[in-house]
């Protein structure tokens, strides 16, 4: 049986892990759109721009990931529209 | 020649000037000649850290206009043997750091010293980019802090890329990490980024760490740099980082939380 306490620390990841996750990721991004050519931030307001066209989405419904596989570049773009409601 | 190095972090207030202050009296307590030079044009705050504040007369950019010489403005430490300061000016003009005014600065020192330490302003501008551009190594600065981290891996994208060595297609130049302000018992308590987490981050070779220590605060209100206070944490962590910069093998210290007994509260206070 978990005690009271193991219920808690198992539901929340210290604040230090937490931290360390989220550098995680934004250092891979600013990396990969550091080694990328200049325009992919102006590319991705756009792309929110003509997504929001159509469909309402946040700002992190946009994200892309550029990499290098060999002589090909490749720009990976996800785009989530958000709930089906 | 001189081997140029430069102290920097990106973030403000991780501590870079009391590094450049530590390292530079470290490297001349070795016997290597060092000059420490300020780039922080408009807030020269290197000369206070080493204590020598009112013997500023000439600055870093009177000897780039020319108007004094390098060996006017450069001071003598009074401590430390073969230690000299080049304070920053406090002039207001950010473009007063001319690239061939530093180049031909840094390459008159290194006629004659063995080690130039440039204190690089926070910030990613010019001050910053000239301390770097010239620089033969890094040593970058963080504290356990997502901000910190952030802002120094960007910085050695920098240095990757914008220093002269990368521009003329060389090898980069080596960049070293030195964690600042670690508490080892709020690591444990994971309330702060370990020194594991931080050097998987940034991947790069790890020089130091220095733990958050009352010294440091005592040995700036001092004006004395605080690798001389042999008694303190801060200290003995920086003359340890000196020694394996200069190629010695030195275990880390102070990684874990001391567990005080209730003597050693009694005796050490």
């Amino acid at each position: 049986m978990k005690g009271i306490f193991d219920y808690f620390r198992s539901q929340k990841p210290s604040s230090a892990q937490v931290a360390k996750e989220r550098l995680q990721v934004i250092v891979a991004r600013e990396r990969s759109s550091r080694s990328g050519p200049d325009y992919l931030p102006a590319l991705h307001r756009e792309l929110l721009e003509v997504i929001r066209k159509y469909v309402q989405v946040d700002d992190e419904a946009v994200q892309m990931n550029l990499e290098n596989q060999g002589n090909c570049e490749i720009l990976e773009v996800n785009i989530t529209l958000g709930d089906r409601q | 020649m001189a081997r140029i190095v430069v102290i920097t972090s990106g973030k403000g207030g991780v501590g870079k000037t009391t590094t450049s202050a530590a390292v530079a009296t470290g490297l001349a307590l070795e016997g290597h000649k060092t000059a420490v030079v300020d780039f922080d044009v408009g807030l020269r705050n290197l000369d206070l850290i080493m204590g020598c504040e009112r013997r500023v007369v000439y600055d870093f950019v009177n000897v780039i206009n020319g108007d004094a010489s390098l060996r006017q403005a450069l001071i003598k430490d009074k401590r430390t043997e073969g230690l000299y300061i080049l304070p920053a000016s406090q002039t207001r003009d950010k473009e007063a750091l001319t690239q061939e005014g530093v180049e031909q600065v840094l390459q008159e020192l290194s006629k004659d010293f063995d080690y130039i330490i440039c204190d690089s302003p926070a910030g990613i501008e010019r001050g910053a980019l000239m301390a770097s551009y010239f620089a033969d190594e890094a040593i970058v600065v963080t504290n356990p802090e997502v901000s910190s981290v952030r802002d120094s891996d960007r910085m050695l994208g920098i240095l990757a890329s914008k220093t002269r060595r990368a521009e003329q297609g060389e090898d980069p130049i080596p960049a070293h990490l030195l964690i600042t302000r670690y508490a080892p018992e709020r690591v444990d308590k994971g309330e702060m980024l370990s020194v594991e987490d931080v050097q998987e981050i940034l991947s790069i070779q790890m020089l130091g760490v220095i733990p958050e220590s009352q010294a440091v605060l005592n040995a700036s209100n001092a004006g004395m740099p605080v690798v001389l206070d042999d008694e303190s944490d801060a200290g003995q962590a920086y003359r340890d980082a000196v020694a394996r910069f200069l190629g010695e093998d030195r275990p880390h210290r102070f990684l874990t939380a001391q567990k005080k007994g209730i003597f050693g509260r009694l005796f050490k206070g």
